[in-house]
C-alpha cells in the first residue's frame, strides 16, 4: 500500500496530524485574542466615540467633554516629521552601503551595528534624545524633539528594510546601466530606486507605524500628557496618541480610566490598520507592475 | 563493444553514415567574410598583451595576447570555464564591478592602454558596449530603453531621442515589430525581440566596438538567425567581438577565431583557416566535437 509505514513508526503519521493541529491552534489563539482584545474595546468605547471626541480637546474633569484632538493632531505632526527626517536619511545611507561602500571591516562595523540598534529598546532612544535634544541643543519638549527621538527609533528599521528592497533589484540591471556608459549615480537613480521604491515604502509605513504606537520614549524626553491646544510650530509643546491614552489609564475616574481611554485605543488602532493597508496595498499595487 | 556492453548508442540506431558532431563545423565563406591577408591590413582596434586576470586568488586569464582588428568580427570559442567570457568582460571593464578582481598586462584600444590609472570606465563603456547571454530590459517601456544610453550622456532633445531611437531600432532590425507600440514595457517583447532590444539599447549610445557575450544562446533557432544576419550588417561599422558555444555560429558570423581553452589562449586565426586547417591539437579536437 502507498504510503504505508513500512519502518517501524506506526505513530508518525498521528504525530504528524497533532503537530499540525497544535500549530493551527497558535495561530488561531493570536486572531483570537486580538479579536478579544478589539470586541473589549469597541465595547468600552460605544457611546463615547463620536465626532465630539474627535473633535474636543481633553478634559480636567468632565469624562464627557474630554476629546482626542490635541492627540490626533500631534501624532499627526510627530509621523509627518519623522517621515521627513527618517526617509532620506535612511534611504540616503541604504544607498551608501549597498552601492557605495567597498566590503571593509569599517562597512561589516556598520552594519553589524545597525542591526544591532534595531534591537535596541526604544526607552533609551528616548533617554539619548533627552540628553541630545530636549537639553543638549536647548529644544525642548517640542514636536521637533520627539520626531528626532522617533527618527532615532525607526532609522534602522528604514535603513535594513530599504538594503532589502535594493538588493532584491536583479544585478542584470546594475550591469546594463553601467554597461550603457551610466555613472553609480545615474544607475541608482534611474534604476535601482524605481524598481526599489515599493519595498522602501513598505519598509518605511511599517517602521512609521510602529512610531505612531511608541510612547516610551516621549515619556522619557518629557512630552506633556494633558494639552489643550494644536501645536503650531515645531518647538511647541504636544502630547500624542499613545500618551495621552497612558494618562487616561491612569485617571482615577472610571469614566476616563475605561471608556475614554477605549475610545482612544480605537482611534489609534483605526490610524495604524491604515497606515498597515496603505503598505499591503503598495507592495500589491506595484509589486504586480514589476516581474523580473 | 565497451564496457557497458548493452548499451546501444544513437549512433548506432540511426543509419546516418557519421554523427555531425564529429566533424568540424562546415564553411560557408561568404561574400563577406574578411581573409587572412584582410585581417592583417586592417588597423587593429583592440590589442590585448599578456593579460593575466584574477578573481581574488584563482588566475582565470593566463598571458593571454590577442588583437581584434577593425570591423572585423572575432569569435571567442572554448568549454565553459575557459575563460573567454572573463577575456569579453576584461575589454569594457565590466569584471570591475566585482570585487577582489584584478588584471595584469595591457589592453590597448585605438592605442590607449584602458587600464591605466586615469581611465575614466563610464566612458569607456560608452564607446565599448556589451550585450548579456539574457536579455536584460529595464522594466521601462522601449522607448525608454532604447534611450536610456543617450539620456545617461545629457541627450535631452525630444527630437535628438527620437531620431536616435528609430535609428537603432532600424539597425537592430526591430523597428518594424515595434515602432506602434514604443511605450509599451519591453518586458511585454519575446525573448528574441528583448535580445535585439539590448543590441537597440547598446548601439545608441553609438560605440566603436560592440561585444557580445552568448547573445543568441538563449534564443529559438529563428532568433538565433536573425542576431546572426544582424552580426553581419552590424560589422561594417562596429567592431565585434562575439564570445559563442556554438561552433557552427562562430563559422558561420565570425572573420577571426580564438580558442580558449582553461584560462588560455590556445590558438587564433582568421576562421578559414582555424576551422579547416587548425594548427593545435586541442583546437582540432574542440572544433570536430571531441571534446568540450
Amino acid at each position: 500500500m502507498i504510503g504505508a509505514n513500512r519502518n517501524g513508526r506506526p505513530y508518525a503519521k498521528a504525530a504528524s496530524a497533532v503537530f499540525a493541529y497544535a500549530c493551527a491552534l497558535c495561530a488561531f489563539a493570536s486572531i483570537a485574542i486580538l479579536s478579544l482584545l478589539l470586541w473589549q474595546m469597541l465595547s468600552y468605547s460605544w457611546g463615547w466615540l463620536d465626532w465630539q471626541f474627535l473633535t474636543s480637546f481633553d478634559s480636567q474633569l468632565s469624562p464627557r467633554k474630554a476629546g482626542v484632538l490635541a492627540a490626533l493632531v500631534g501624532s499627526l505632526y510627530l509621523i509627518g516629521l519623522t517621515t521627513l527626517l527618517a526617509v532620506p536619511i535612511g534611504v540616503g545611507a541604504a544607498i551608501y552601503l549597498e552601492e557605495y561602500a567597498q566590503r571593509s571591516p569599517w562597512r561589516g562595523l556598520v552594519q553589524t551595528n545597525i542591526a544591532n540598534l534595531a534591537g535596541v529598546p526604544s526607552i533609551v532612544y528616548g533617554i539619548l534624545g533627552l540628553g541630545l535634544f530636549v537639553r543638549g541643543m536647548k529644544m525642548g519638549a517640542g514636536v521637533l524633539a520627539g520626531a528626532l527621538t522617533l527618527t532615532l527609533v525607526i532609522l534602522p528599521i528604514v535603513i535594513l528594510a530599504s538594503q532589502e528592497a535594493l538588493r532584491a533589484v536583479p544585478s542584470t540591471i546594475r550591469q546594463a546601466s553601467y554597461a550603457l556608459g551610466a555613472t553609480r549615480w545615474q544607475t541608482v537613480w534611474h534604476q535601482l530606486l524605481p524598481a526599489a521604491l515599493p519595498g522602501i515604502m513598505t519598509g518605511v509605513i511599517l517602521a512609521l507605524s510602529r512610531a505612531l504606537g511608541e510612547a516610551a520614549p516621549l515619556v522619557a524626553i518629557g512630552a506633556a500628557g494633558f494639552v489643550m491646544f494644536v501645536p503650531q510650530g515645531i518647538n511647541d509643546k504636544f502630547t500624542a496618541l499613545p500618551l495621552q491614552i497612558y494618562n487616561w489609564t491612569e485617571n482615577a475616574n472610571e469614566e476616563f480610566r475605561v471608556h475614554v481611554a477605549a475610545a482612544g485605543i480605537i482611534v489609534l488602532l483605526a490610524m495604524l490598520i491604515c497606515l498597515n493597508a496603505t503598505a499591503v496595498f503598495l507592495r500589491y499595487r506595484f509589486g504586480k507592475r514589476i516581474r523580473w | 563493444m565497451t564496457a557497458l556492453g548493452e548499451f546501444v548508442t544513437m549512433t548506432e540506431l540511426t543509419s546516418e553514415p557519421m554523427p555531425q558532431r564529429l566533424m568540424a563545423p562546415r564553411l560557408l565563406p561568404h561574400s563577406d567574410m574578411r581573409t587572412v591577408d584582410d585581417l592583417l591590413e586592417r588597423p587593429q582596434k583592440v590589442v590585448a598583451t599578456g593579460v593575466n586576470f584574477y578573481y581574488g586568488a584563482l588566475q582565470a586569464l593566463h598571458d593571454v595576447s590577442l588583437s581584434m582588428p577593425q570591423n572585423c568580427v572575432t569569435a571567442l570559442i572554448g568549454p565553459s570555464g575557459c575563460g573567454k567570457s572573463t577575456f569579453l568582460r576584461c575589454l569594457n571593464r565590466m569584471n570591475d564591478m566585482i570585487e577582489g578582481t584584478r588584471l595584469e598586462g595591457q589592453i590597448l584600444l585605438d592605442e590607449i592602454d584602458i587600464y591605466r590609472p586615469r581611465t575614466d570606465v563610464v566612458e569607456l563603456r560608452k564607446r565599448v558596449g556589451i550585450i548579456f547571454q539574457k536579455s536584460n530590459p529595464f522594466p521601462k517601456s522601449i522607448y525608454d530603453n532604447v534611450a536610456y544610453g543617450p539620456r545617461v550622456a545629457g541627450i535631452g532633445k525630444r527630437s535628438e531621442l527620437d531620431e536616435i531611437v528609430e535609428e537603432s531600432l532600424q539597425r537592430s532590425a526591430l523597428w518594424d515589430e515595434v515602432s506602434d507600440r514604443l511605450n509599451e514595457s519591453a518586458l511585454k517583447l519575446s525573448g528574441g525581440q528583448q535580445q535585439r532590444l539590448s543590441i537597440a539599447r547598446a548601439l545608441a549610445t553609438n560605440p566603436d566596438e560592440q561585444l557580445m557575450d552568448e547573445p543568441a544562446s538563449a534564443l529559438d533557432p529563428k532568433s538565433t538567425a536573425r542576431i546572426e544576419d544582424l552580426i553581419f550588417e552590424l560589422k561594417d561599422a562596429y567592431t565585434i567581438v562575439i564570445v559563442t558555444h556554438n561552433m557552427q555560429q562562430a563559422a558561420r558570423v565570425s572573420d577571426q577565431t580564438a580558442f580558449f581553452y582553461e584560462g588560455r589562449l590556445v590558438e587564433a586565426g582568421a576562421t578559414t583557416d582555424l576551422f579547416t586547417k587548425p594548427r593545435q591539437r586541442q583546437t582540432e579536437e574542440y572544433i570536430t566535437g571531441r571534446f568540450g
